[in-house]
């Protein structure tokens, strides 16, 4: 083994399709030990694509990429040993229970037979499935089933964790429950999480460092304050209570930064001082006898950060769904 | 990294009965729309037996032999289409992230298909037993009957496994279905072949490989230890085993693209 162990290292990774663009076209990417990275980009962008590669489901075209210090190519075993995935669909048997698929997987995984059925209790516990167990999965939510994929993925103990989309078409309690599992994961156990999204407040919430994907390259990396502050100060935006008193309004915020005129009833400046200023703002506008229907402080977003870096916005920027993995290589 | 390749043989063969245990139709047709087809069939062609050369007085005997083919083709149907739900659904990429051998994916799905093969004999072998047939081998040609359930069972599961893996799709399999069943009506399942007055008929029912699959039951149920009947139908059915088998392994290995 080299390389790091609860690591992932990503050097020129490439995916053609026999019929389509590059998938993934030539990424490179770290995640430390520990870490939990947030994979962000619109559907077809390659983040699955990217995350069969690494769990040893599709070979690369090119490049290389190290999971746990093992090399996908050549120790796919060694690797599947060390990681942990939930797919995009919760794959799962409609006519098997909770408490089978865990005995299957356990069983599966080469888990001793002595330790199987305390580890289904142990984990069936954890997510919450405990009186559901005996029940046919076929009658679980879109919640159960996400949280019984987790419980799937953690049986045989991995050192890394793949989840690609694990809170899509969840409800916001299921979404949530599922966030603070993931978080305990990574602080707890010291996890490495290497997790897709296309919600934003997801890897603004959960995610450690951010990478964004765009057709298959990545555009921006880093720690998600720190792509958000690369993008700019916070706005304030102020509507006046009377029309008449927009120009007005307009001049007393202005000695605060940038006019962002938006061509709607707001006024709106990018502030000079960033939230600092917001005080001396409300002081400036009161003093000079203006009344607000409205005053609202935005802050730069990860949408904001993709659209900066893609010219687009990643809300609603569903792309093509990426190739079908099946299909053969070029 | 390998593990013990037999606890998961007996994992999957499990799964494979549980979750088909739990489908009431996937249990019930196969037992009950054989029986519906004997007793059609019995009904419908008893004037058969008085035919010069008909080798027995009892249609229904000599019918009974048919159904173990067609719990056989059922169990190349279901087989396959819960194999083809498992790649479409993703499961089967679950599975392929586990240390499981692709032996043992193909063991267990054959075992399970085994399971439910030797079940439908049991079945069929009791309907005969009540309705009066007698089974000219005895309770040993009884248990040879239930040995060739396995092997039928085992053989044409092995076919669903292979159009499983290579069409991936459930609905290729039940579209096949009924090609199969040609098969079936083909051959000499209602008139021994000497006694097939269409010479094309004839021709196609020798030439057919199910036409010595039934015979072979039928040899035992019918007329006691026939040694040609059983070689051809123990060997026809360990060959279509063998070829299915070895193509759904060759299969798998082209499905499981895993590193």
């Amino acid at each position: 083994m080299s390389g790091r162990p609860n690591s992932i290292e990503v050097e020129g990774l490439v995916r053609e399709f026999k019929k389509g663009p590059r998938a993934v076209d030539g990424i490179d990417l770290r995640v430390e030990p520990g870490e939990i990275y947030g994979f962000l980009g619109p559907n077809g962008a390659g983040k699955s694509t990217t995350v069969l590669m690494l769990t040893t489901l599709l070979p690369p075209t090119s490049g290389t990429a190290r999971v746990g210090g093992y090399d996908v190519v050549t120790q796919g075993p060694l690797v599947r040993s060390t990681i942990g995935a939930a797919l995009q669909e919760a794959a799962l048997d409609a006519m098997l229970t909770g408490r089978d698929h865990l005995r299957l997987q356990a069983t599966l995984q080469a888990i001793p037979r002595a330790e199987r059925k305390e580890r289904a209790n142990e984990l069936l516990e954890r997510v919450g499935l405990v009186e559901a167990a005996d029940r046919k999965v076929g009658g679980y939510s879109g919640g159960m089933k996400r949280r019984l994929d987790l419980a799937l993925a953690l049986v045989h103990r991995p050192r890394i964790l793949f989840l690609d989309e694990p809170t899509t078409g969840l409800d916001p309690q299921s979404r949530t429950a599922l966030w603070d599992e993931v978080g305990r994961l990574a602080r707890d156990e010291g996890v490495t999480v290497f997790l897709t999204t296309q919600y934003l407040e997801e890897a603004d919430v959960l995610a450690d460092r951010v990478g964004i994907i765009d057709h298959g390259r990545i555009v921006a990396e880093g720690t998600p304050a720190s792509l958000k502050a690369e993008i700019g100060l916070p706005s304030v935006h102020a509507t006046p209570s009377d029309d008449e008193d927009h120009d007005r309004l307009e001049q007393v915020l202005a000695a605060f930064g940038e006019p962002l005129g938006d061509g709607s009833r707001d006024v709106v400046v990018r502030l000079r001082d960033g939230l600092a200023g917001l005080p001396a703002v409300v002081r400036a506008v009161d003093g000079a006898g203006l009344t607000l229907a409205s005053l609202e402080i935005q802050a730069p977003s990860l949408d904001d950060v993709f659209l900066a870096k893609t010219g687009r916005s990643l809300e609603g920027s569903g792309g093509a769904e990426e190739p079908d993995a099946s299909e053969p290589t070029a | 990294m390998s593990s013990p390749v037999w606890p998961q043989v007996a994992a999957l063969a499990r799964r494979s009965v549980v979750r088909t245990a739990r489908q009431p139709a996937a249990v019930v047709f196969p037992l009950i729309f054989p029986m519906l087809l004997l007793l059609v069939n019995s009904g419908g062609l008893k004037a058969s037996t008085k035919l010069p050369g008909f080798p027995t007085d009892s249609f229904v005997a000599f019918a009974l032999a048919v159904p173990f083919i067609q719990g056989a083709l059922f169990s190349t149907m279901n087989a396959g289409t819960d194999l083809a739900k498992d790649i479409q659904t993703g499961f089967l990429n679950r599975l392929s992230l586990t240390s499981m051998r692709g032996a043992a994916l193909i063991a267990g799905q054959l075992a399970g298909a085994v399971v439910l093969g030797v079940i439908q004999a049991c079945f069929y072998i009791g309907v005969g037993l009540a309705i009066g047939v007698h089974f000219a081998s005895g309770a040993l040609g009884i248990l040879a009957l239930l040995g060739f359930s396995v092997v039928i069972s085992t053989s044409f599961a092995g076919l669903g496994a292979y159009l499983a893996l290579r069409t991936g799709s459930g609905e290729a399999i039940q579209g096949l279905f009924p090609l199969l069943f040609v098969f079936l009506f083909l051959s000499s399942m209602n008139t021994p072949r000497n006694l097939i007055g269409v010479d094309w008929f004839r021709f196609v029912a020798t030439a057919n490989p199910v036409s010595y699959l039934i015979e072979c039951v039928r040899s035992l149920i019918i007329l006691g230890w026939n040694g040609q009947a059983l070689a051809l139908g123990f060997g026809i059915a360990a060959a279509i085993g063998v070829v299915s088998i070895s193509a759904a392994s060759i299969a798998l290995k082209g499905r499981l693209v895993r590193t």
